[in-house]
């Protein structure tokens, strides 16, 4: 029962902040004026805030900033033996700092390493941190980019992707980062620059307790769905999540941006209405998958769990069983990927639940911006489809949705399912899958899960495979960046040409999309066009580990 | 001098970036470090160090081995859950298990370092020993006796189907949980054979111990940091009679040291009830 309040609670909290949250993010992206500081880093930057960019320019400062930030990630990562606070760790090897860099850069934040054995405390908080904020500000700047598509009247324009940037970091990211700071270290997260204490337990043993700036770095990790841990054990670590009720904010924190973001796109398109009805297949698609991993977690179905007595492995006694399985939904309905307990321990239909919720797209709410701009694709598809069903133009928001649309919402949705499944195969017929931990169904289920993660820059893992070799970081590491950039580019193209759009008056031939027929109609097409493309995979993986 | 359009911007990608890591790499967490020394955070901020007598003894948010040197649990001190981090509560190696939830066939080996043991027989020896220690049944369901995983390899004629023709007791090597199956004589497993690959069907046996075991179930499972700084009410509970007997308490007296350090569900909704072994371990020896 409190199990459930827990997911009661947090439903409550997101539904008051989906207002106000909403129309602050608004302001920040629609408004003329910029602060002081903000016109400092302009000129430090060098780019003029007023000038308006085609989504060609768009994407291509989207892609300037994203290779320059894997650069120098990755040269920072490889001499971090050479900087301060490197706790003499060696620099992090090739294939391992190749990964890491596009790891974070594109908020995927999978970690092919072990934070507190790889990573000295500069590395952490100036190199990967960093990322966790501006990958976080490219992901919402894109998601805000394809809706000045959809609210563009024919200028074609689709606004500047520095002011977005810095505006989204400055002004959203950072003051929320701030205060969950703050609470952070009441509960009780280090934030030193020390490399540890020694302790002699009371058997006589020494204990190296570590030490590190964790709490200002686990706030972004949550807020900005990145979900890169500072030390391996992630969010069950103590020092990252110390408490039952720190365990709920993050749940909250990473779940805050991504549902308040249709208010944005309801407010900028004029009609809150579109961004109720927009929120609502998140809603829906999202409560559904936390109650189902909950209710598969606590009925312990499988061998071990009927052995122990409930799926308590890999979960910590302070969270237990449900609000572990809350934060699991949680992290792969977002792009979060951060983790309270080791999902390759959970039961079968437990564990394939994150999968299916990373299958989804990740767009129930989906990743910060990532979210918004992958179920606002699926409205466009299901425009469509409804459209072809019924004999009705499909239009969505006063814009045509045409061939070169289509075209472009296709092939967005294709990138990942490609990725998964190739890279799967490809692991596979290599013999990589050999670094499995597990055997049978479940080693088929690691494979699956890595690059079903990586794809959909996730970073959550069935972390008993072994993924630091240089195949692994190298497929991954390409999973990753397809994932994240090819779906992008083709957003912006598709803004762009929503953008040169003149508005097509309502007419009665159109479908309204602010309805529950509509909702359903969006969580339909999303949920068949999951299960046509994974279920072989799923059946191979979890669903043949349960019905054994 | 005009520079062409691709490398302006990648200029002023460079420009940005190096912006945003002073402000959100060095700025914004270096403020907070110097936070984290204000009055009341700063022992928080340092990893909530407990100190006994002028010796740091461990962080009260960090599980600690109760072990001697040989690993054996110390009878005076409540035990902590099973730990995969390193040898057990290391914070330089933390993580879990990762096995899944059909993990139940060891592998054997004359050579303990290509042995390894299932997540099944993990849980079934962990439970014997609990049992053991502290004189209680420790039998759970789809466990041998002896504290491996009872799990059969059983060979059917026509692959899944037909009569049964052989059935291997995959976790051991001498004496079989079971001597027959199916009317077929159970064999013991022979070290380095692979039944699965051979056609064996894994059939693990479910025998008769009671479906909510006597031993809970945070006592014979590995958390997922390796650090967990708790065990259940019901562990500590369980404990309780082996410490009184130790310590020459009564065991009301340890009842009420358990409940002192058990953190209830914050709320009243956010959690479990959970005890922090560390605290309650040096309430007993009169240091907290």
């Amino acid at each position: 029962m409190a199990g459930w309040i827990f997911v009661i609670t947090l439903v409550l909290a997101l539904a008051a902040v989906y207002r106000p949250l909403g129309d602050y993010m608004y302001r920040v992206v629609s408004g003329s004026k910029n602060s002081v500081v903000e016109r400092g880093i302009y000129r430090l930057v060098g780019v003029d805030p007023k000038t308006e960019q085609t989504w060609g320019v768009y994407a291509r400062s989207v892609l300037a900033f994203s290779a320059v930030s894997i650069l120098f990630l990755y040269a920072f990562l490889r001499f971090q033996d050479k900087l301060w606070l490197s706790l003499g760790f060696d620099a992090v090897p090739t294939h391992i700092a190749w990964n890491t860099a596009v790891s974070f850069v594109t908020n995927t934040n999978w970690q092919a390493y072990s934070g507190e054995s790889t990573m000295g405390h500069l590395a952490q908080m100036a190199g990967l941190a960093v990322q966790n904020f501006v990958s976080a500000g490219v992901g919402i700047a894109v998601a805000i980019a394809l809706v000045r598509g959809f609210a563009a009247r024919k200028n074609g324009t689709l606004g500047n992707f520095w002011v977005d940037l810095t505006r989204i970091t400055l002004r959203v990211l950072l003051p929320i980062a701030v205060l969950a700071t703050l609470v952070f270290m009441i509960a009780g997260m280090v934030q030193n620059l020390s490399g540890g204490t020694d302790v002699t337990t009371l058997t006589g043993a020494t204990q190296h307790i570590t030490g590190g700036p964790v709490a200002s770095q686990e706030a972004i990790k949550e807020l900005g769905t990145n979900g890169g841990g500072f030390y391996n054990a992630n969010s069950a670590h103590p020092f990252e999540n110390p408490t039952t009720w720190t365990n709920w904010l993050e749940i909250f924190l990473l779940l805050l941006i991504p549902f308040s973001l249709p208010r944005v796109f309801g407010r900028m398109v004029g009609q809150n209405r579109q961004g109720y009805a927009i929120v609502a297949v998140m809603a829906v698609l999202a409560i559904a998958s936390i109650a189902l991993t909950v209710g598969f977690e606590l009925h312990g179905s499988g061998t071990v769990p009927q052995a122990v007595g409930a799926a308590m492995e890999g979960k910590e006694t302070r969270f237990g069983i449900p609000n572990s399985a809350t934060f699991a939904a949680a992290t792969t309905l977002t792009s979060t990927g951060a983790v309270d307990s080791f999902h390759d321990s959970y039961t079968a239909f437990g564990g394939m639940m994150p999968m299916i919720n990373m299958m989804l797209g990740e767009v129930a709410p989906g990743g910060v911006g990532s979210g918004l701009y992958g179920l606002l694709i699926l409205a466009v598809i299901t425009v469509f489809v409804s459209g072809l069903m019924v004999g009705r133009t499909p239009e969505y928001l006063g814009k045509k949705i045409g061939a070169r649309e289509m075209k472009l919402a296709s092939l967005y949705f294709l990138v990942t399912p490609a990725l998964v499944l190739i890279g799967t195969a490809a692991a596979f017929a290599t013999g990589n899958n050999s670094t499995a931990l597990n055997v049978g169904p479940h080693g088929l289920s690691e494979v699956l899960y890595a690059f079903t993660s990586a794809s959909n820059n996730n970073g959550s893992a069935f972390a008993g495979i072994t993924v630091n070799t240089p195949w692994w970081d190298t497929a991954l590491g390409l999973a990753m960046l397809l994932g994240r950039f090819l779906p992008i580019v083709l957003v912006l193209a598709l803004a762009g040409s929503l953008a040169r759009q003149r508005p097509v008056p309502e007419s009665e031939g159109t479908l309204p999309t602010h309805k529950p027929l509509f909702v359903g109609l969006v969580v339909g097409v999303t949920v068949v066009l999951v299960a046509l493309t994974f279920l072989p995979a799923l059946a191979l993986g979890p669903i043949a580990e349960g019905l054994s | 001098m005009r520079l062409p359009a691709w490398l302006s911007q990648h200029i002023a990608a460079l420009r940005a970036l190096l912006v945003m890591t002073v402000l959100l790499g060095l700025v914004y967490p270096l403020a907070f470090v110097l936070i984290g020394h204000a009055p009341g955070l700063s022992g928080k901020a340092e990893g909530s160090v407990i100190t006994v007598g002028g010796t740091k003894v461990g962080s009260s948010l960090i599980g600690q081995n109760f072990t001697d040197a040989d690993g054996n649990p110390i009878p005076r001190y409540f035990q902590s859950r099973p730990s995969k981090a390193g040898d057990g509560y290391d914070p330089d190696s933390t993580g879990a298990s990762n096995l899944g939830p059909e993990s139940v066939v060891d592998t054997l080996s004359d050579n303990p370092d290509d042995a390894s043991q299932s997540l099944l027989t993990q849980v079934c020896s962990r439970s014997l020993a609990i049992g053991k220690l502290e004189g209680v049944d420790g039998s759970r369901p789809y466990c041998a006796p002896d504290g491996v995983g009872a799990v059969l390899a059983v060979f059917y004629r026509d692959g899944f189907t037909g009569p049964v023709t052989r059935a291997v007791s995959v976790n051991e090597t001498g004496q079989t949980f079971l001597q027959t199956y199916a009317g077929v004589t159970v064999e013991p497993a022979k070290p380095g054979v692979d039944y699965v690959a051979e056609g064996g069907v894994v059939t693990p046996i479910r025998g008769n111990a009671p479906a909510k075991p006597v031993i809970p179930a945070d006592a014979v499972t590995a958390s997922g940091s390796g650090l967990d700084p708790n065990i259940s009410v019901a562990y500590a509970d369980l404990q309780a009679p082996r410490i009184a007997r130790e310590r020459s308490l009564t065991l009301d007296q340890v009842h009420k040291l358990i409940k002192e350090h058990t953190d209830g569900r914050a709320l009243g909704f956010l959690g479990e009830p959970a005890v922090n072994v560390l605290e309650l371990n040096l309430a007993l020896d009169g240091k907290r």
